[in-house]
């Protein structure tokens, strides 16, 4: 019991803190390190949920493919992106976007730990795991005869995304053509320092009008928009 | 029998071939095939008609459905055929006129240069018309009656580079239009009452129709015959429609298609037997008709036009037979009329083309010497048409005045006006032939004189047509100019080829003898009569013998003194013509030009409400749904900022209010 | 001692869910948002396998396997979709890439 209490906590601290690391971290490289140590932890609580071969899969396919692939775009565009997570589309969007969160994990919790210390729910009726036998039989069964279909259609999914990766690829391919969209993306505007909060309310419009701020971008995509 | 649908097949195979190849077809042999696809119509519409013959009278009924044409839930509309005696008839007449005509265009369009489109027109006509008189019901009977309308529009416009005939072309196609929604309207009320519209069903109910019903049906039909058979107040485009090439004028607009309206009438005779009042009124437009076109024709110097307004004349007299029940006599007229119409239009037609395209009458003169086929066929028209026996158009014209004559307290009145009517015409037929036939040979006198009151004529003409004075005036004296310089004074007018004089023998021989098909003798004699009783419904009445016979005689001594009046005026010039062709008559007493006024004003601000109204309150709204729905988009579009953020942001508020949905539930 | 129940798994996995979910509304990186998706999904192939082992079904294991499968697919072309667009537009993020506007 302790011994799977200690496991599971250290694999959520390994995971919650990678989790923040994508989120916080500035570096795009750490970004992607971070979220390999969130792979890790919860690779490591399947296996402590009797999910052997997922937990494999997990490190497999995730850690080391998807991942893999997120460094070698990261390598080829270059890491000294600069993101300005300070500029927003709307005013209070950030905020917005906590209060968001923080009320999907409050409600979510509070529906968790409303119902007790477990979950509850119907039990399996004819696939129960077999505790006698490795979890991979029990998977291969269920992923071969009840969701053989849906199995096929994956293959052909990734047949397609394979070929859309290569046209996108493709240099020369399609791209997007500026001239057929003349007004160009709706936020253009140099980085520059953002305008001070306790400026009064006129000097505030003086700025908004000649400066390239989020609401005078607004306007003018607006402008554009009504011509 | 299971021929008929033969009939109609061949011209449209006509139509057809020749659309597709009548270029490739050339000059002649474009008009040889679509005489022969007509030929064979007539042909097939012999063996039909013997078939018919040979059965019982009462059994004289032949339906052949072909498809069923519009399902639409209880409504259904057959593509079916009907051979009766009176359709049988219609297409003998038709048909064999139709054969002749023909063969005339042959010779009369040889210099134009769109030979083969008038050909595809001509059999696109026919077929129509035969669709007309063979459909089993209304809806069929519309779609002939379109059809000939559009013939009727696209002939009239056959020359249509000049602007006088194409607005007679329109004038033509309006002036139908009107007529056609009381036909439609008509149609739906009876599809709305008998719940059927095919004549089988129609005649079997007609005994239960309410007579207000009966009413308001044969006055809706009517209104459509006014229009397609030219009778007041819709008349006014028959004399325009004369700008079309002469066959077609004999063809469409004088024998078979301005009858249409007399078919339907006589083909509804069991709606007309329970209509009461509504016949009056058909009875009296009808000899109103007859009288005002006869007054006007006399007055008329284009040859054409002389024959156009005989022709409203004509098939006013067909409306008072109709009008007073004598659907015999109506039928009869109309088959004789067909014969001496078109007869006199392919001889004015025959003039004309021997005069260098001059068609008026007062640059004619003397032309028997130069034209005996033609002038001798004409004056067989002429005679038959004036009602003198033993000619057909005595008898059928006789019959119609004795049956009005014995038509209610009304009818010695009915008789009187017809009476005046047969003088008139009478006299006007014997001055067309005199000026034309006649006399001195005019067109050597100074020409340049001439033209120039010619085509002020043409200018008067242009403006009584159109309503639109100044530019058809210019268009006319601009065609006076350009074609009529053609007769100059030392033209030698010539006999017209063979073609064309074929048909005129042929249909002066039908002018003679047509009248044994009714004698009014014996009971065996009215063999028409005798034919047509299973169509009609109800029995008319004709006077006793001695009645009767005076009758006769008053109308054959109306038309000698008709024929000498005309006679000792422009032939022995006992009084002044111009004293009798008053500028009122004219100009048509003014019926036109009043029309183009009235339209031109009042009915101009009319029509201007209406299209105001539909373009600010109906455009309005439809607009106004439109204009709606664009301003809620621009609302809302900047909700779709392509920026991925706000979306997701989006999905973010759903999920938690997902997820409060959720909770709330649980904690109930 | 608290005992380790299937809520303790459900609760982190939410947690993992609400910090990628913040992640990729405040981040305009696509690329770290992309990472932030990838959070999420791992959140939620947490609660399968939980639920897998609470209710003694498979099926929810069975789940996380095509779950797998579409992220590895999605993420192939959301990438070579960013390739294509910085190479194009030099320096963009997110909300530069706005050409479906309305």
């Amino acid at each position: 019991m302790r011994v799977e209490m200690l496991t599971f906590l250290l694999s959520a601290i390994i995971c919650l803190g990678g989790a923040l690391g994508v989120v916080l971290l500035r570096n795009t490289v750490h970004n992607a390190l971070s979220l390999i140590a969130t792979l890790f932890g919860i690779a490591v609580l399947f296996m402590s949920l009797g999910a052997y071969f997922l937990a494999a899969v997990q490190v497999i396919v995730y850690a080391g493919a998807i991942v893999v692939l997120f460094l070698f775009v990261i390598m080829l565009l270059g890491v000294d992106k600069v993101d300005h997570i300070e500029r927003e589309v709307f005013k209070g969007e950030r905020f917005a976007a906590v209060a968001v969160g923080v009320a999907i994990l409050g409600l979510s919790v509070t529906a968790l730990l409303s119902v007790g210390a477990s979950a509850t729910g119907q039990a399996s009726a004819n696939r129960a795991l077999d505790p006698t036998a490795p979890d991979i039989n029990g998977l291969a069964q269920a992923i071969f005869t009840d969701h053989v279909f849906a199995f096929e259609i994956t293959s052909v999914l990734l047949t397609i995304a394979v070929v859309g990766a290569i046209v996108l690829a493709k240099r020369g391919g399609a791209v997007i053509d500026l001239e057929e969209f003349p007004d160009g993306p709706a936020v253009i505007d140099e980085p520059e320092p953002e305008p001070e909060m306790e400026q009064s309310g006129a000097e505030l419009d003086a700025t908004a009008d000649d400066d390239a701020t989020v609401e005078a971008s607004d306007d003018s995509t607006e402008a554009e928009v009504g011509s | 029998m299971e021929l008929i649908w033969l009939i109609p097949a061949f011209p449209v195979v006509g139509f057809v071939v020749l659309v597709l190849f009548g270029r490739l077809l050339g000059k002649p042999a474009a008009g040889w095939f679509a005489s022969a696809m007509v030929a064979g119509s007539f042909a097939t519409t012999l063996v039909v008609f013997l078939d018919l013959l040979s059965t019982q009278s009462a059994q004289r009924v032949f339906e052949q459905k072909l498809y069923t044409w519009m399902p639409a839930g209880s409504f259904t509309a057959t593509f079916g055929l009907m051979a009766d005696p009176l359709s049988i008839m219609m297409c003998l007449f038709v048909t064999g006129i139709a054969t002749l005509i023909h063969i005339y265009s042959i010779g009369y369009m040889r210099d134009d240069e769109n030979f083969s489109k008038f050909f595809i027109y001509l059999n696109l006509f026919v077929a129509s018309m035969l669709l007309l008189v063979l459909g089993n019901n209304l809806l069929l009977t519309f779609l002939g009656w379109e059809g000939v309308g559009l013939c009727s529009f696209l002939l009239i416009g056959f020359w249509h580079t000049d602007l006088a005939n194409s607005s007679a072309a329109k004038k033509a196609f309006v002036a139908n239009r009107i007529g056609d929604f009381g036909f439609m309207v008509g149609i739906f009320l009876v599809w709305v009452t008998v719940g059927s519209i095919n004549y089988a069903d129609i005649r079997a109910y007609a005994p239960n129709l309410a007579a207000g019903t009966a009413t308001a049906m044969a006055l809706l039909f009517f209104l459509g015959a006014t229009g397609k058979s030219a009778q007041l107040p819709l008349y006014t485009w028959l004399p325009d429609a004369m700008a079309g090439p002469t066959p077609v004028s004999a063809l469409m607009h004088a024998a078979t298609m301005v009858t249409a309206g007399v078919y339907l009438m006589v083909r509804l005779n069991p709606i007309l037997h329970e209509a009461g009042w509504a016949n009056d009124v058909i009875a009296w437009v009808g000899v109103a008709t007859a009288l005002v076109a006869a007054t006007i024709a006399v007055a008329q110097n284009d040859i054409k036009k002389v024959l156009a307004y005989s022709t409203v004349s004509q098939l006013g007299y067909m409306f008072l037979a109709v009008g007073t029940h004598n659907y015999v006599a109506a039928m009869f007229h109309m088959v004789t009329h067909a014969f001496f119409k078109a007869l006199l239009f392919l001889g004015s037609g025959s003039v004309i083309v021997g005069m260098a395209h001059e068609q008026d009458m007062r640059r004619y003169g003397n032309l028997r010497k130069y034209m005996p086929i033609t002038a001798g066929t004409f004056i067989i028209g002429w005679l038959a048409i004036a009602g003198v026996p033993p000619l057909s158009g005595f008898w059928s014209k006789d019959e119609i005045l004795a049956g009005a004559f014995n038509a209610g307290p009304a009818g010695p009145v009915l008789w009187l006006l017809g009476l005046i009517t047969a003088l008139l015409t009478a006299f006007y037929m014997t001055r067309q032939v005199i000026m034309t036939f006649y006399g001195d040979e005019k067109w050597r006198e100074d020409a340049h004189a001439e033209a120039h009151a010619g085509a002020d004529e043409a200018a008067e003409a242009g403006d009584e047509a159109t309503g639109a004075p100044v530019a058809t005036a210019v268009a006319a004296v601009d065609h006076a100019h350009d074609d009529h310089h053609g007769l100059t004074p030392d033209h030698e007018p010539v006999e017209s080829p063979w073609t064309m004089t074929f048909p005129l023998v042929v249909l002066a021989g039908f002018s003679i003898v047509a009248g044994v098909l009714n004698l009014p003798f014996s009971d065996k004699l009215e063999r028409l009569g005798n034919w047509l009783h299973p169509v009609i419904i109800g029995e008319h009445h004709m006077p006793n013998a001695p009645v009767l016979f005076g009758l006769a005689s008053g109308a054959i001594t109306t038309s000698i003194v008709g024929i000498l009046i005309g006679y000792a005026v422009y032939e022995k010039r006992k009084a002044d013509p111009s004293k009798i062709e008053l500028s009122v008559l004219a100009r048509g007493w003014f019926i036109d030009e009043s029309y183009s006024k009235f339209m031109g004003g009042p009915g101009r601000a009319f029509y201007q409400g209406v299209a105001d109204f539909d373009s600010k309150i109906v455009d309005g709204v439809v607009n106004g749904v439109g204009k709606g729905s664009l301003g809620i988009g621009r609302l809302i579009r900047p909700a779709q900022s392509g920026i991925i953020r706000t979306y997701a942001l989006g999905f973010g508020v759903g999920a938690v209010l997902l997820l409060v949905f959720v909770v709330t539930r649980m904690s109930l | 001692m608290l005992e380790l129940t299937e809520t303790w798994y459900l609760v982190l996995a939410s947690l993992i869910f609400t910090i990628g979910a913040v992640g990729l509304l405040v981040r305009r990186n696509p690329l770290v948002m992309f990472m932030c998706v990838e959070l999420m999904l791992n959140a939620t192939t947490l609660t399968f396998v939980t639920f897998s082992k609470a209710l003694n079904d498979v099926g929810g294991q069975a789940s996380v396997f095509f779950v797998l499968v579409v992220a590895a697919a999605e993420v192939v072309v959301g990438l070579g979709i960013i390739v294509a667009i910085l190479r194009r537009q030099d320096n963009a993020d997110a909300d530069d890439l706005s050409l479906m506007r309305g």
